[in-house]
């Protein structure tokens, strides 16, 4: 068997993004969160909230740390491996993720700091002002990052000279057409994942008859929240995926697994879409209901994927599949937050077992969506890098054999499942350590990562770091 | 396209150089200080190096993003060819790094491994270094380019010249990390410090020497650079100021003096930095494709330029306010319980 750079270069890509994305789908949540509950110990002046902030900005600490790590690795990929694709887009799209590390840069030195160890050296609106700044800086980073990405799928405001794209209107090249409905649904879907994240946790501490209050109340807040996120996440992903029929038909036709072009198509809910053959087999289907659903008129035309030659497909089982995870997710959560409604109505929403046992189960339930919507929306891009204009196989560097791009993966593939799940297993030994103990005070600054001038301010904390000068 | 009345491209120039060079003085002295932690004499003494960089160097190692990012978006062409070129030494410099980065942290909550991250730390900093320097060999020597793309092998970038250079910053780095070291110990661990500095000194005065004789004598065009009148005449300052810097610097290593090993090794660095810039001026890929030729769009170049000419300063006036506050001799009971 021959080693193909591409398909290799693309599986390097998917190992250190995916990985990658899981910690902003928990940052830009877990940012805005504590941006609440400072905000909300500030107004009331109640101790559990000032408990429960200090309690997530340690867990928030360590998973920053990681994102920045593994974000270093995200712009070089574009050089070592994607270089004809970065010859030939850089003009329009380098400037955006210009942008992202500037804006991100400019967060994490001036205010992360002041979050992480600042609670006893500035004022609490201070405090509070710095946990929202970090969250902004967190949705401006998310803003750059899939305005990029965004304008891959559904570019415009461009011109092409020599094969290579340059910029002639940026206000077009941001707000690209896909642009709105990706940020929305996306930063909807972190805000999930991170509101299911607090869920378990608070699910774990009630079980074991642990920090009941803190429980209780991460437990209320955080249903109140998804009760209105998760359906309205079903909304945007709705306009989304009409965004998607209107400029990315051939990606729509994968996810929905139709081949042929029709009106009153029938919604398969269970295929085996077969590639070879252009057809599905073992198929489950509600008739008429796919022209519902996705042009929201029973006699609504549908195309399939025989309009466009064979070499404009995108993969067919992999986004239709990645799709159905995504959208059986968003069902399960929506069935839990119904059965949390009807246990709140009956006043048995901290005793029932059982619905606290789901909830520690549906912890990572957003983080798999998340993953599974990544992957339909950028396997249904394929076979494009820039949609319709520059194919994936054309992006790659050309001076990469299999061999070099196999052994780059391996390196990757070994640090990264060094690193996270070293990573993880810190996180998790916080969360058992619970929202009292880390509650105390600052703790200890055990490690220069997010560690920022303003902890050797005069405290009683670190009075040597001043002192010292005079030996 | 259209006409432009400002030529951004020195602009840009002068970001990325200013950018580029900050990365190799401020992450150089961290990572130099990663190597020396290696040799560091007991556990005290390994606590105290690493304390007097945890502060500062994540944000030291942020610029190696906007290195890269600003190299993509300034002058792309040098993006596209010279990253994949140098695909391995950037892979193993990545993979350094997180090591290196993640030791930082996990070292203190995982006091079972504590020597495993040790090594994680000070192997971590010792290769991203040499990476880094394999890197810059390659640079000097130039790429195989067809067209708009790096048409070599991935391995090219690993010759000789490279790994020499490669060597080289292990002591360059060592030099800065040991300056700075000085500048944030007392007692026996300066004492240390200055002996590794001299070390390293050592090593960086040969390898200035070595690269100075061999660059010429690589390329045709360098030589004439430096030796063609009137060149020499005016060029000849750099040489000669390296050589008074240096004297200096060997006194001030072994005198008592506390911030000048510092201030003298990153001199020596910008004028071996000036004196690879003359030696490649105006490439950006080094013999084929000039900065104006491998420069982005003026449209892209301005639309950036808005944001960092706002965003630049005040991140600048953050770092030198963060260096301020942590100002001082790193003692043994800070930080790290």
């Amino acid at each position: 068997m021959s080693l193909d750079p591409v398909l290799l270069s693309r599986l390097q890509f998917v190992w250190v993004i995916a990985w990658h994305i899981l910690l902003p789908a928990f940052t830009v949540g877990s940012a805005s969160y504590i941006a609440v509950l400072e905000g909300l110990s500030l107004v009331t002046g109640r101790e559990i909230y000032f408990r429960l902030s200090s309690f997530w900005i340690r867990i928030f600490a360590v998973s920053f740390g990681m994102g920045v790590v593994s974000g270093i690795v995200m712009p070089f990929q574009f050089g070592t491996n994607w270089s004809r694709f970065s010859d030939a887009t850089a003009n329009v799209i380098s400037p955006l993720l210009a942008y992202e590390g500037l804006t991100a840069f400019f967060l994490e030195s001036a205010f992360l700091g002041v979050l992480l160890f600042g609670r006893k050296l500035v004022p609490r609106w201070a405090h509070f002002i710095a946990a929202l700044m970090v969250a902004a800086g967190t949705l401006l980073s998310s803003f750059w990052i899939l305005a990029t990405n965004s304008w891959m799928q559904t570019p415009v405001g461009y011109e092409i000279l020599d094969g290579r794209f340059f910029p002639k209107d940026w206000t077009q090249i941001v707000f690209n057409p896909s642009f709105p409905y990706r940020l929305a649904h996306t930063v909807v879907a972190f805000y999930v994942t991170t509101g299911f994240v607090v869920l378990g946790v608070a699910a774990y501490y009630l079980r074991r008859r642990r920090f009941l209050e803190e429980g209780r109340l991460m437990v209320s807040m955080t249903l109140w929240l998804l009760t209105i996120l998760v359906p309205g996440q079903i909304l945007l992903g709705d306009l989304h995926g009409l965004n998607t029929l209107e400029y990315q038909p051939a990606k729509l036709a994968a996810i929905e697994a139709h081949w042929q072009t029709g009106s009153r198509v029938p919604l398969i809910l269970f295929a085996i879409p077969d590639e070879a053959r252009a057809t599905n087999r073992d198929v489950l289907e509600i008739p008429v209901l796919g022209s519902l659903v996705l042009t929201h008129d029973p006699n609504g035309t549908v195309r399939g994927l025989k309009d466009w030659p064979a070499d404009q497909w995108p993969p067919v089982a992999i986004p239709f599949f990645a799709f159905r995870v995504m959208v059986g997710i968003g069902l399960l959560m929506l069935a839990l937050i119904a059965a949390s409604w009807w246990l709140r109505l009956h006043d048995r929403l901290f005793a029932a077992g059982w619905f606290l046992r789901c909830c520690e189960l549906a912890s990572p339930l957003g983080f798999i969506a998340v993953l599974a919507g990544w992957v339909t929306t950028e396997v249904g891009r394929q076979p494009w890098t820039v949609y319709g204009l520059m194919r994936t196989a054309a992006s790659v560097s050309p001076s990469l054999t299999g061999a070099d791009v196999l052994a780059s993966f391996i390196g990757y593939g070994v640090v990264y499942l060094v690193m996270f799940s070293a990573g993880l297993f810190f996180m998790a030994r916080l969360v058992r350590q619970g929202p009292a103990e880390t509650g105390e005070g600052e703790a200890p600054i055990e490690s220069g990562r997010p560690d920022r001038p303003v902890r050797a301010l005069p405290s009683e904390a670190e009075p040597e770091v001043e002192s010292g000068r005079a030996s | 396209m259209t006409q432009t009345v400002i030529d951004f491209v020195p602009i840009w120039m002068l970001i990325l150089g200013f950018g580029v060079f900050y990365y190799v003085l401020f992450d150089g002295f961290d990572l130099g200080v990663g190597i020396l932690y290696g040799f560091a004499p007991g556990l005290e003494a390994r606590n105290l190096v690493m304390n007097s960089i945890a502060p500062i160097w994540d944000g030291n190692e942020t610029w190696l993003v906007l290195g890269g990012v600003g190299l993509f978006a300034a002058f792309p062409l040098a993006f596209a060819i010279i990253i994949p070129a140098v695909y391995f030494p950037i892979l193993v410099m990545l993979l350094a790094l997180v090591f290196r980065g993640v030791a930082f942290e996990f070292r203190y909550r995982d006091v079972a491994h504590m020597t495993f991250w040790d090594h994680a730390f000070c192997y971590g900093s010792a290769i991203a270094t040499f990476a880094q320097g394999i890197v810059l060999g390659a640079f000097i020597q130039g790429f195989e380019v067809d067209g708009r793309q790096f048409s070599g092998g991935s391995l090219d970038c690993f010759t000789p010249f490279s790994i020499f250079t490669g060597v080289a910053l292990l002591f360059g780095y060592g030099l800065l990390g040991a300056g700075w070291l000085v500048l944030k110990t007392q007692g026996a661990l300066q004492d240390w410090a200055r002996r590794h500095g001299r070390w390293c000194f050592i090593g960086v005065i040969v390898a200035i020497a070595v690269v100075s004789v061999w660059t010429p004598l690589m390329r045709a065009e360098i030589a004439r650079r430096w030796f063609t009148w009137p060149n020499i005449a005016f060029l000849s300052p750099v040489p000669i100021l390296t050589l008074l810097l240096a004297y200096w610097e060997w006194r001030s290593l072994n005198n008592r003096s506390e911030v000048a090993p510092f201030i003298g090794g990153m001199c020596l660095f910008l004028l071996a930095y000036i004196g690879i810039a003359i030696s490649l001026w105006p490439m950006i890929v080094p013999y084929r494709f000039t900065l104006w030729e491998a420069a982005s769009s003026p449209s892209t170049q301005a639309f950036l330029l808005v944001g960092t000419l706002f965003l630049l300063p005040i991140i600048l006036m953050y770092t030198g306010w963060s260096y301020w506050v942590f100002r001082g001799k790193v003692r043994a009971e800070l930080g790290y319980h």
